[in-house]
C-alpha cells in the first residue's frame, strides 16, 4: 500500500464513507501531502464509491484544494484592491527575487510554493499574506523576507 | 395520498393545480408555454439557465418558474415588459458565452439555443463575446461523441443525465465563477475515462456541446466509390423512430418507407438487423440453456449464473469498467450489429459473389455507443473490420434530406434477401425486455415442444417502463432431454438505464436476488430512448415508440426467432449448429477489464 493510500484509508475510518466526508478527507490530504494527486483523488473515489470526476470536480472548485503539485509552505499574498494600494506588487517582488519563482511557481527545493489570493479580509491591516494557515499582516517587502526565511528554517 | 388544490392565477386566468407542481406545470395546462433550457422531463430540477423566469406578483425578484412551486392566491405573469426583457437578457448573455458559428454547427437547426436566440429575435451583441481560445478545442478523441466546450452553456442536463439515469459521472462541473466548464477527471479525453460512449448526454445537451461523431461523409464517399459494394443493416428500434426527424408524428412506424429510402440513398443491398437480433436469439438461448445443464447437472464450478445480455454496448463497456469482476456473467454473443458485420463478410459475401475487402457494411443503429463497438479490435472475425461505418438514427434523416427525398410520399419496400427476413421476436429488440421476451419465446420452445403460456406470445410480466422488473417462468412438461428442467423456476431480470443496471447488479453482488438469466440495456427505455435517436426524448415518447415497437412485433407473420426460415438456412448451409466451431468463431467475442476510475 502506498503512504497516499494508507493516508486516504486513515481519513476515511476517521471521517466516514458518506459523501459528507469528502471535503474532510480532502483537507486532510491537503494537510499532509500538499495537493492532491490523481492517486489520491482515485483513492478518494473507491473508498467513498463516487465517480472520480465528481471527487475531481469538488476539489477543483475550491482554490485551497490543489490538484497540481505544490511546496511544502504554500505563500499567498492577496491580490485584491486595498492590498494592492498598499503595495503588494513590492512584497511579491521581493518574495519572488529571494526565491526565485514567479507567481504560481514552486521552488525547486519543493520547500515554498508563491501564490496570489482573493481577498482574505484583512484591508484594514494590508497588505497581507498567508503562509500555510498562518496570516501575517502589515507587511513590508522586508518584514515578507523575514517571515519567509523563518519558515525556510523551519 | 390526496393532495390540496392551489388557486392561483397566471396572465389573469384562474387555475387549480395539486400542490407542489411548479409554475412552469401550471402555466403548461392553460397552454403558456414558458421557454425553458436546463429543464427536462427526464431529470432533477437545476433551474440554472434563468430562461424561463416569470414575474410573481409582489415578489421583489423574478422566479424561475421550473423551480418554483405553486402557492395559494398567487398571481404569475409569463410575458410582462420586465419578463421579455429580462429573458431576451438572459439569452444575450447564455450567447455571450456561446460560440454561435451556427452555419457550421453539426446542431444547426436542431438547437434549442438557436431556436431560442431566433424567437426572441437576438440582434447585434449587446454583450461581450466571452467564448476563450481553448474552449474552441474540441474532444475528437471518442468515436462516438465529440465534446465542444464552446457550444457548451453549463446547463448540466450532461452531468444531471450522466449521473441521475446513467450512475456513472463521466462529466462533472469542475472549477468555478467564470472558469467554470463540465468536464471529465482531470480534463482527461472522452476516451480515457469510464465514458460509456451511451450517448444519452447528447440526447439532452440542448445545444452543439455534445453530439455524435458523424460519419456522414465517409458513407456517401463509399456508396459514391464503384469499386465499393455497400451494404445496409437497420437496428430494430429505428424503423419506430426516424419519422420523427422527417415531419412524421412519434409512435408511427416507417419500416417500409425506410428501406424506400435507403435504396434511394443508393446502398446496394438493404439489409436488416433485425435477422441477427434473430441469430443472436438462436446462440444465446442454446448459450443459456448449456450454462443451466453446466450449472445445475453438471454442477461446473466454471460456469456462472446469472447470464447477462450482452447487445448493449454501452452497458457492456460500463461493465468492465465497473463490474469486471463479473465479466464471466456477460454472455458472449456479439451484438446483433457484430454479427451482422461477421456473417455479411464471410458467408453473405461468398452466397452474392462479392470480395470481403470490396464490402462496406454500415449500420444505421439508434446508438452511438455502435460506433466504439464497431471500431473494437475483437470485432474483425472476418479478417476484416466487421462494420465499417454507424450511422445514427438522426444522421440517416439527414442523408434522406440531403438527397433530395420526400420521405411522407415514399412507398413502402421490402428489404433484400438474404439477410434481411426477420420475425416479430427480433424488432421487440428494440424495447426494454425485448431481448427477454424473444429469448423465453424460443428457449421455452425448444425446452418444452410448446409455445410460451402467454396470450398471443406477449409476455407481459417483462414490459414495460419500470427501471428494473423480475419475473418467474415455471418450466413443466419438458421434452426428456431436458428433464433437469422440469419444474424449475426460471428467475429473469431486466434493467434499462445504467443506474438501474447498477442497482441490479448490487443485488446480484449481495446475493440478495437469485436470477438466472439477465437484460440489460444501456438507455432508458432500452434502445428506443437509445443516444442515436431523434431528439427530444421524454417518457411519454419513449411509451409511444413501445407501443409502436410492440404493435411491429404483432403484424409480423413469424413471431418467433427459431422459425425465421433464413436463420436456419444460415445454420444449416454455413454455422451447422449454435454454439458450433464456426459461431464461435464469427457469433462470439470475449470482454477486458478496463479502469474503474
Amino acid at each position: 500500500m502506498s503512504t497516499t493510500e494508507a493516508l486516504v484509508k486513515e481519513l476515511v475510518e476517521k471521517n466516514g464513507r458518506t459523501r459528507n466526508s469528502l471535503m474532510p478527507v480532502l483537507q486532510g490530504i491537503v494537510q499532509q501531502e500538499h495537493f492532491l494527486s490523481e492517486e489520491a483523488l482515485i483513492c478518494v473515489a473507491k473508498e467513498l464509491d463516487l465517480s472520480a470526476a465528481d471527487v475531481y470536480g469538488t476539489a477543483s472548485f475550491y482554490t485551497f484544494l490543489d490538484t497540481v503539485p505544490r511546496g511544502k509552505n504554500i505563500i499567498r499574498v492577496c491580490k485584491t484592491i486595498t492590498c494592492h494600494m498598499k503595495g503588494k506588487d513590492e512584497v511579491i517582488k521581493a518574495i519572488s527575487n529571494a526565491l526565485k519563482i514567479k507567481v504560481g511557481e514552486t521552488t525547486h527545493d519543493n520547500k515554498f510554493t508563491l501564490l496570489s489570493a482573493n481577498c482574505l479580509g484583512w484591508c484594514h491591516k494590508g497588505p497581507v499574506m498567508l503562509i500555510n494557515d498562518e496570516v501575517f499582516p502589515e507587511l513590508t517587502p522586508q518584514k515578507a523576507l523575514e517571515i519567509v526565511e523563518e519558515y525556510a528554517k523551519k | 395520498m390526496s393532495k390540496y388544490l392551489v388557486n392561483l392565477k397566471i396572465n389573469n386566468m384562474p387555475v387549480a393545480v395539486e400542490e407542489g407542481t411548479t409554475i412552469l406545470e401550471a402555466a403548461k395546462r392553460l397552454n403558456f408555454r414558458i421557454p425553458t433550457l436546463c429543464n427536462h422531463p427526464d431529470l432533477t430540477v437545476a433551474g440554472n439557465c434563468r430562461v424561463c423566469v416569470v414575474e410573481v406578483k409582489g415578489a421583489r425578484l423574478l422566479a424561475a418558474s421550473c423551480a418554483t412551486p405553486v402557492s395559494e392566491g398567487m398571481e404569475v405573469f409569463t410575458n410582462s415588459e420586465k419578463v421579455r426583457k429580462a429573458r431576451k437578457h438572459i439569452v444575450e448573455l447564455l450567447l455571450s458565452e456561446h460560440n454561435a458559428d451556427c452555419t457550421k454547427c453539426f446542431k444547426n437547426g436542431h438547437c434549442e439555443l438557436q431556436e431560442l436566440a431566433s424567437e426572441y429575435r437576438i440582434g447585434d451583441h449587446v454583450f461581450l463575446d466571452l467564448v476563450t481560445p481553448e474552449s474552441m478545442i474540441q474532444d475528437i478523441s471518442s468515436p462516438s461523441i465529440v465534446k465542444d466546450d464552446s457550444k457548451c452553456i453549463r446547463c448540466q442536463r450532461c452531468v444531471r443525465t450522466c449521473a441521475e439515469l446513467q450512475g456513472v459521472s463521466a462529466l462533472a462541473v469542475v472549477n468555478k465563477g467564470d472558469h467554470q466548464k463540465i468536464s471529465t477527471f482531470l480534463n482527461k479525453p472522452l476516451h480515457e475515462v469510464v465514458c460509456t460512449n451511451c450517448g444519452q448526454c447528447i440526447n439532452r445537451c440542448p445545444t452543439g456541446a455534445l453530439t455524435e461523431r458523424n460519419y456522414i461523409e465517409e458513407v456517401w464517399n463509399a456508396i459514391y466509390d464503384p469499386s465499393k459494394f455497400v451494404v445496409v443493416q437497420t437496428a430494430p428500434a429505428t424503423r419506430i423512430a426516424l419519422g420523427e426527424d422527417l415531419g412524421i408524428p412519434v409512435g408511427e412506424r416507417v419500416t417500409g418507407k425506410m428501406v424506400s429510402a435507403l435504396k434511394k440513398l443508393g446502398f446496394n443491398k438493404v439489409l436488416d438487423t433485425d435477422f441477427t437480433a434473430d441469430l443472436t436469439i438462436m446462440e444465446e438461448g442454446t448459450e443459456l440453456l448449456t450454462r443451466l445443464k453446466k450449472a445445475l447437472v453438471d454442477k461446473d464450478e466454471k460456469t456462472v449464473l446469472p447470464m447477462m445480455t450482452s447487445c448493449s454496448p454501452g452497458w457492456i463497456k460500463f461493465q468492465e469498467h465497473m463490474y469486471s469482476d463479473m465479466l464471466d456473467n456477460l454472455s458472449t454473443c456479439k451484438s446483433p450489429q457484430q454479427m451482422f458485420g461477421a456473417v455479411a463478410k464471410t458467408y453473405y459475401a461468398d452466397k452474392i459473389n462479392i470480395k470481403a475487402q470490396d464490402m462496406i457494411v454500415v449500420s444505421i443503429m439508434p446508438c452511438v455507443a455502435k460506433k466504439f463497438e464497431c471500431e473494437r479490435p475483437e470485432m474483425r472475425d472476418s479478417g476484416y473490420q466487421d462494420v465499417d461505418y454507424v450511422l445514427t438514427t438522426r444522421e440517416l434523416a439527414m442523408m434522406i434530406k440531403q438527397a433530395g427525398i420526400d420521405f411522407h410520399k415514399l412507398d413502402e419496400d421490402h428489404y433484400d434477401s438474404i439477410l434481411g427476413e426477420s420475425s416479430g421476436a427480433a424488432v421487440i429488440f428494440g424495447a426494454t425486455g425485448g431481448v427477454m421476451e424473444a429469448a423465453l419465446r424460443t428457449a421455452y420452445e425448444i425446452v418444452t415442444g410448446r409455445e410460451v403460456p402467454f396470450t398471443n406470445l406477449n409476455i407481459q410480466p417483462v414490459r414495460g417502463m419500470e427501471g428494473i422488473k423480475d419475473a418467474t417462468i415455471k418450466i413443466k412438461n419438458v421434452k426428456p432431454e431436458w428433464s433437469f428442467l422440469e419444474g424449475v423456476d426460471l428467475h429473469v431480470a431486466i434493467a434499462h438505464g445504467l443506474a438501474n443496471a447498477r442497482q441490479l447488479m448490487e443485488k446480484v453482488r449481495r446475493g440478495e436476488a437469485v436470477y438466472h438469466f439477465i437484460e440489460v440495456m444501456g438507455c432508458p427505455g432500452g434502445c428506443l430512448g437509445g443516444g442515436g435517436q431523434p431528439i427530444p426524448t421524454s417518457p411519454e415518447i419513449r411509451k409511444k415508440r413501445a407501443e409502436a415497437i410492440y404493435s411491429e412485433d404483432e403484424d409480423m407473420p413469424i413471431r418467433k426467432s427459431h422459425e425465421n426460415p433464413e436463420v436456419l438456412e444460415i445454420y444449416k448451409e454455413f454455422l451447422g449448429e449454435p454454439l458450433s466451431h464456426k459461431s464461435h468463431d464469427l457469433l462470439h467475442t470475449h470482454y477486458k477489464p478496463r479502469k474503474r476510475y
